[in-house]
């Protein structure tokens, strides 16, 4: 007798095999790079079933990166906002001030296995550059990190930073100069020289298997989380927020809570000026596309030309987001909203105020829409936060924007 | 016989490519009619798109140039239907990005290639394993899809990227972006003579030519070669008055494919 099972209620069980995200993700490259994504595909999936492999990403996250990070509860924020209890997650406190460095250290043992001699990355505020040249330095890898001309010129200490690594930083001059062209660059770097060359993408996004792996790289900040709350609560929070340029700090967040129904989602995406001026929601503002070797929601015109992001936040100022969450928001699991530049920068001084602590601008647009929605839950609710960066980064452009010349 | 069949039938062709709305819509038709008349066999017209990656830096200033101008899709496809409607047998192809071709859906951006007599497509970014995003679109419209083949794509691989495939192969012969370094001479004759043996459309080669030497030393081993950077470098510089220096080098090119085989 043959017993039909049902399939698994699950929503983990993504990408399939061919790297897709419901109608998102795959594999939209040039054919120089196909073999080498079919080879980090392979090569992925060997890594993810040796137990030395996890052993070494473990080991230096522990002692290297400074992991567990905390789980905080933030209790004059709570206060503040009179509603549901706000904790967070301490991703700010790891080496080098944010979540990037999980996926690279990640990625970079991936890369050394396939033998490859040298690194490349893109950057935006440069965050994911100083986590790259980071790795590099600590595992003697020459590394060359492509950001736009604009974003060089307005994140200063971060290029000194990777240059005091080690890395070589060079700017991109083509299109608007951001991090979309960098991106291009690096792409067109890699192409010519797939034979000793790793690329590390920053975000869950791109083509199969990155979205994949690095969604699994960062999600030891929800296993920890998850894990965090249960010994300390006794429970699972009730809504988790996250900030999302590409996603990767909040998918890595929101997979390990996915199958946990009593547990709500909220992705915050960055509505720059207003939604309806310049920003850079893709989903509150854009349509389903293919750019950067994957397909998912993207800020276009109606030719699919692409639009450039704006956001006061260079982290979320991309005008893509990871295909995963495209596909969490089309199925319903996660709800995504956003806030604006002048909300995120409120919400900013609000946590340096109430907690001491000072956030990058990319969770600060976490924290604005936690403190909308938190006055509207009770009490002896649960609102968990990824605090995914420190904010030393952004003083300078915080202090523009509130007019104060330092 | 398809126009690319008959444009291979006569020797080794000489495929060249500008991007449409360079520098302006209005300037495209005078620039595809020199190429013309400098002796082109097939026409290889570029869609611009804001995000050309496998482009090397001459072709992503004619795409910006061409965006700046407020060249469309629209205007893309007006400039190949009006081509059609004055050259009846010169073969023409677009060549782009996955963003602006599928944005409308496939079966749209087929209909309309087939209304405007556009004879194939080159997508850069949808590899066969993506095929059902334009593929099955483009072959029911009886439009050809031109597939890249490279030097990373093995013997093991290469019946994929053939199936599905018509018009011609493009051999893209260096690991890299378009209008950088020529490859070897002898890894090409290897690579032509390797794809030769899976083949049965023709084998075009393409990166990094630039020359009439340099198109004629490949004609004597493929069927054809792709010129690009090099006429783009030159709308680039003349602009709106591009089309005599582009069909000046046309016809160096052309000289040099189609004489290639009588001096080998």
């Amino acid at each position: 007798m043959t017993v039909q099972t049902p399939a698994p209620n699950t929503f983990r069980n993504q990408p399939d095999d061919r790297g897709h995200f419901g109608q998102f993700g795959g594999r939209y490259v040039a054919e120089t790079l196909m073999p080498l994504i079919l080879e980090l595909e392979r090569e992925y999936t060997a890594a993810k079933a040796d137990p030395a492999f996890h052993a070494q990403f473990d080991d230096l996250l522990e002692h290297y990166v400074g992991r567990p990070s905390p789980l905080y509860f933030a209790p004059r924020l709570t206060e503040d906002l009179g509603g549901a209890q706000i904790w967070f997650k301490r991703d700010e406190l790891n080496h080098t001030g944010a979540h990037k460095i999980n996926n690279c250290i990640g990625q970079i043992l991936l890369a050394m296995r396939m033998g490859k001699t040298r690194i490349i990355a893109e950057t935006g505020a440069g965050q994911h550059g100083v986590a790259t040249a980071t790795v590099c330095a600590r595992f003697g890898l020459p590394c060359v990190i492509f950001m736009g001309a604009t974003d060089v010129a307005r994140q200063a200490p971060n290029v000194f930073r990777m240059k005091l690594l080690g890395a070589e930083v060079r700017p991109v001059t083509a299109g608007a100069a951001t991090l979309k062209d960098a991106m291009n660059e690096a792409l067109r770097d890699w192409v010519a020289n797939v034979h000793d060359t790793f690329y590390i993408i920053g975000t869950a996004a791109g083509p199969h298997p990155y979205p994949e792996l690095v969604r699994d790289f960062q999600s030891v900040i929800g296993k920890e989380a998850r894990a965090q709350m249960l010994a300390r609560t006794g429970r699972l929070p009730d809504l988790l927020v996250a900030a999302i340029g590409g996603g990767s700090n909040a998918i890595g967040l929101f997979h390990p809570f996915l199958d946990d129904p009593e547990v709500k989602m909220m992705g915050v995406e960055a509505a720059g000026y207003g939604l309806d001026k310049d920003h850079a929601a893709s989903l509150a503002g854009g349509r389903p596309g293919i750019l950067h070797g994957n397909k998912t929601y993207l800020l276009q015109d109606e030719d699919g030309q692409i639009i450039e992001g704006h956001s006061i936040s260079a982290g979320l100022d991309y005008p893509g987001i990871g295909p995963e969450h495209a596909w969490l928001r089309d199925v319903g699991r996660v709800d995504y909203t956003s806030v604006t530049d002048d909300e995120a920068l409120d919400a900013f001084q609000l946590l340096c105020r109430t907690e001491g602590i000072i956030p990058a601008l990319e969770p600060s647009h976490a924290i604005a829409a936690v403190r909308k929605i938190a006055p509207t839950m009770p009490k002896d609710s649960i609102i968990l936060v990824n605090l995914c960066g420190r904010g030393d980064k952004d003083i300078f452009s915080v202090a523009e924007h509130l007019g104060v010349t330092l | 016989m398809s126009r690319f069949e008959r444009a291979f039938a006569k020797g080794p062709a000489l495929v060249c490519f500008v991007t449409g709305g360079d520098p302006t819509p209005d300037a495209t038709p005078a620039i595809l009619d020199a190429l013309v008349e400098g002796g082109v066999d097939v026409i290889e017209l570029g869609m611009p798109f804001t995000d050309p990656m496998a482009d090397g830096p001459a072709i992503q200033n004619a795409n910006l140039r061409a965006l700046g101008a407020g060249t469309t899709t629209a205007d893309i496809f007006r400039i190949a239907a009006d081509f059609r409607t004055r050259h009846a047998d010169v073969p023409l192809m677009l060549m782009g990005y996955a963003n602006p071709m599928t944005i409308r859906g496939s079966e749209w951006f087929a209909a309309e290639c087939q209304k405007a007599g556009v004879d194939g497509v080159i997508c850069v970014d949808i590899p066969p394993e993506e095929d059902p995003e334009l593929g099955p679109a483009l072959r029911a419209a009886g439009v050809s899809l031109i597939r890249l083949a490279t030097p990373t794509t093995d013997a093991a691989r290469l019946p994929a990227v053939l199936e599905g495939s018509s018009g011609f192969l493009y051999y893209v012969s260096v690991a890299g972006i378009t209008g950088m370094q020529q490859a070897a001479q002898t890894s090409i004759e290897d690579a032509v003579a390797r794809l030769k043996q899976h083949a049965s459309i023709p084998v075009v080669v393409g990166f990094g030519v630039r020359t009439p030497e340099q198109a004629g030393a490949i004609a004597r081993v493929a069927d054809g070669v792709v010129v690009g950077s090099a006429l783009v470098d030159l709308v680039g510089l003349h602009g709106a008055r591009a089309a005599g220096p582009v069909r000046e080098l046309t016809k160096a090119l052309a000289d040099a494919v189609h004489s290639a085989r009588e001096t080998a």
